[in-house]
């Protein structure tokens, strides 16, 4: 895949894309806190209302369901299938200029009520892309001066299967 | 109960642009460009700029209704009004809240603009993203998902896979608008047509859009001048009647993080319902459609969701002979629309809507009565809203 070097929280590790995009945090109301600190331990988190046992995604503060307040946060296995996909050519950021093609997939977590989640699909950007492809996610560790981050991306099970077979 | 409608009960009296430019070509800014497609409109309706006392917008248009007001003297403003949500998903909203405010009383003369100079400000086609990013945008500016073609791509793939829609249909939409422009001295891709070749070589933006499937980036403004019904029969242009709007959002259509429970949608399937019932008229009485074209698969959507088309449908559907004026199955962006006449948000759609009940189109299909739009597919809130003759109500 084409990577590029950065040093992470874990060890050396290569990013999907070039540091130097817009770097995420939690919003000053905390809503997201719980999603992006569990990131860090390489764990998926998705709400999940403690009064009618619904999921939710993206955060927000009142169960869409039942109205509550009480919504939880709940360990999500991290893998799903792909629901949609694209591919960005035109670089919409300076650091992407001469990055080339790369894949963005929404990945719906059939374990999760079927929420939907964005990342990046790792891998040879130019393979064909199939809705319904099994993904797991990975956890691509960021360095920055205003502190660490961590992203969720995905990869085609596949991938990961003859990647474990080789080991 | 007693119907509550705005069919029939307000008027376009008048309509203006300025010039179309190219982004950052304007040689004027943006808040000149917008008093000056409002004086257009007002010169083409023959009424005293002073009679506007109400102003509608959206997309968080940046020229204020007070500095308008201030810098036209008018002495009474009584309606300033903006539509939430971004995208051109306002276009017809914008028109049916000046209307509903005509028909309440609450004003007498409603100016619907829209000035973009994005070479003044930001291009849409670029990112325009801070440093740190924080909610929904967290969520996917990260990941390189910045640009409108990025945050609507995936849902226009999730349409296309569950309808099997071709390549062949994308392209036919942006033929549409190209053969258009050729008709129309206004527009920026006039004397510029499109092969389908060119089409097929074009790059990608962002798969599934090639380069002629994404909307232009330009510097402009436009203008609708709306009155009741009676006043716009004594004015100069023959009037043309809003025979229905309607704007909405799917259930949860904006749930974050592209969470919508109906996500390869445009958003159009409890707003068309809701269109067609003031209008009291289906896809067959329309004789022109001006469907909004953030890019070209989302036209798609937008004429299948209005019921022109069934979803499985759409590869026969959507083939050039159809979409072009005179005598098409369905004439569409006879303009050239936001792909080929100005990227003004969509207003540009609204005029020629106008324009075709009138008999003025450069496009024109003969003996148009019935003219919808459809604005902002994919966005939340959307809209769209039907134009008619005297004959028509």
């Amino acid at each position: 895949m084409s990577g590029n070097e950065t040093v992470s929280a874990s060890g050396a590790g290569t990013s999907y894309l070039p540091e130097g995009l817009p770097v995420p945090r939690a919003e000053t109301d905390g809503l997201s806190v719980p999603y992006w600190e569990a990131t860090r331990e390489e764990r998926l988190l998705v709400q999940r209302c403690r009064s009618c046992g619904g999921w939710q995604w993206g955060p927000e503060w009142i169960c869409h369901r039942c109205l509550s307040f009480d919504l939880g946060w709940e360990e999500a296995p991290p893998h799903g299938r792909i629901f949609s996909w694209e591919r960005a050519h035109h670089p919409v950021h300076p650091v992407l200029e001469g990055r080339g093609p790369y894949v963005t997939v929404l990945v719906e977590l059939p374990e999760c009520g079927g929420v939907r989640m964005l990342g990046n699909l790792l891998g040879n950007p130019m393979e064909p892309v199939e809705i319904g492809t099994e993904v797991e996610a990975v956890f691509e560790h960021h360095d920055h001066p205003g502190g660490p981050y961590t992203l969720v991306q995905w990869r085609r099970k596949q991938d990961a299967d003859s990647e474990e077979e080789r080991k | 109960m007693s119907t509550r409608t705005l069919r029939g009960k307000v008027a376009v009296g008048g309509v203006g642009e300025t010039t179309y430019y190219k982004h950052s070509q304007s040689p004027d800014p943006e808040f000149k460009l917008a008093l000056k497609a409002i004086l257009a409109a007002c010169e083409d309706a023959g009424l005293d700029p002073r009679e506007i006392d109400g102003f509608a917008s959206y997309s968080n248009d940046r020229n204020e209704p007070s500095r308008i007001a201030a810098a036209l003297g008018i002495s009474d403003l009584r309606f300033s009004n903006m539509q939430w949500g971004g995208g051109g998903g306002g276009g017809s909203g914008a028109i049916g809240n000046a209307a509903a405010a005509l028909n309440a009383g609450l004003a007498e003369c409603v100016v619907v603009f829209r000035a973009l100079a994005q070479g003044q400000f930001a291009r849409f086609g670029q990112g325009n993203v801070p440093g740190t990013v924080t909610g929904e945008l967290a969520f996917n500016a990260p990941y390189g998902v910045m640009s409108p073609a990025q945050k609507y791509g995936m849902r226009n793939m999730r349409f296309i896979h569950e309808h099997g829609v071709r390549r062949s249909a994308l392209r036919a939409v942006s033929m549409a608008s190209y053969h258009h422009a050729q008709r129309n001295p206004r527009a920026v891709m006039y004397g510029r047509p499109l092969t389908e070749e060119a089409y097929d070589n074009s790059r990608w933006i962002c798969e599934p859009y090639r380069l002629f499937d994404c909307c232009l980036e330009n510097d402009g403004a436009a203008a609708l001048v709306l009155v009741p019904a009676e006043r716009a029969r004594e004015l100069k242009q023959t009037p043309v009647y809003l025979v229905a709007a309607a704007q909405g959002s799917e259930h949860r259509n904006g749930a974050p993080c592209h969470n919508a429970p109906l996500y390869g949608t445009s958003s159009f399937t409890t707003v068309a319902p809701r269109l067609w019932k003031m209008a009291g008229m289906g896809p067959s009485d329309v004789d022109v459609v001006q469907s909004y074209e953030n890019f070209s698969g989302a036209v798609v959507m937008s004429v299948v969701e209005h019921g022109f088309c069934p979803p499985e449908a759409v590869n026969e559907f959507f083939q050039l002979e159809n979409l072009v004026a005179p005598d098409g199955k369905m004439p569409l962006n006879t303009s050239g629309g936001n792909l080929a006449e100005c990227y003004m948000h969509g207003l540009e759609l609204q005029i020629e809507a106008v324009r075709q009940v009138r008999g003025q189109s450069t496009s024109q299909v003969p003996g148009a009565e019935v003219s919808m739009v459809m604005s902002g597919p994919m966005v939340t809130p959307t809209s769209s809203c039907i134009f008619g003759s005297e004959a028509t109500l």
